[in-house]
């Protein structure tokens, strides 16, 4: 087993101590585990995140493969479970809490309690904004970073980070629907990228 | 009244469920920021806009 130490130098020593520490501390929420939100986690914990929330309910598909940090080995297993083993694999010292779950306006008050930032990754249009009019609604102090619009061969210069208000921020180019075009890889990547860097910049204060 | 940064004029008064139906939003996939203040769906009918109002709609996309 690694050391602890060396391990979070190897993540986040060359940005200086404060970063590590805030990085650390956090307590951040990744709602759904599919194309955006596999990336997201994956690199919150490369980031040396601390404390981070799973949530998705469902299993791998074989149509996860083309964009989602999955392996055809993980097939037809839960995705809490898998991206879970994956992510202690990367540093078995981060807190991960998984839940297998679909979150709905009825539970997001109890599985969110702990989060200081949710990461809205959901693919249904009406479960994005239910998820962001709850949070921000129900809570007075969580931030939410969502996406919208990552589908299809555009520019990736389209994909942009907007804020919204001080505790709103929208990631995506706004319009590309994936009913009307297909996800892609790298575009998904580039968009969960996005939220990646913006939930690091809420938690070091950047913002 | 500005909406997404644009000036337009209210023609007469309405709440905002009535203003996002008549601009063809589905109240399903927006959230509504007015004047700072995230407006949960149930208020929708009962919020009145007003002419020195600032509104900001997002209306999600799918994908994810």
């Amino acid at each position: 087993m690694v050391d602890k130490t060396l391990l979070n130098q190897a993540l986040c020593g060359r940005h200086g101590k404060v970063f590590a520490e805030k990085m650390a501390r956090a307590h951040v929420a990744v709602a759904g585990l599919g194309g955006l939100g596999s990336n997201v986690a994956v690199m919150l914990v490369r980031m040396g995140i601390g404390h981070l929330h799973l949530i998705d309910y469902d299993r791998v598909d074989i149509s996860n493969l083309n964009r989602q940090q999955y392996t055809v080995a993980d097939i037809g297993r839960y995705k809490t479970e898998v991206l879970q083993k994956y992510l202690l694999q990367i540093n078995p010292y981060v807190d991960i809490k998984a839940d297998c779950l679909k979150l709905s306006a009825g539970n997001i008050v109890e599985v969110l309690a702990r989060d200081e930032i949710v990461c809205e990754a959901l693919d249904a249009p009406d479960a994005k904004a239910m998820l962001v009019n709850e949070v921000l609604t129900v809570f007075t102090d969580k931030k939410v970073v969502a996406a919208s619009g990552m589908a299809g061969l555009g520019s990736a210069n389209d994909v942009v980070t907007r804020k919204i208000s001080d505790r709103l921020y929208i990631c995506g180019d706004g319009r590309s629907d994936c009913s009307k075009m297909p996800l892609t890889a790298a575009r998904v990547a580039l968009c969960a990228a996005h939220q990646a860097n913006i939930i690091s910049r809420i938690i070091l204060g950047l913002e | 009244m500005q909406v997404n940064g644009e000036k337009i004029l209210l023609t007469r008064r309405m709440s905002l469920e009535e203003f996002l139906l008549q601009r063809c939003y589905r109240l399903d996939r927006v959230v509504a920021e007015l004047n700072g203040e995230i407006i949960s769906v149930d208020r929708y009918g009962q919020v009145m806009l007003a002419d020195e109002d600032v509104l900001e709609i997002i209306s999600f996309v799918g994908g994810g």
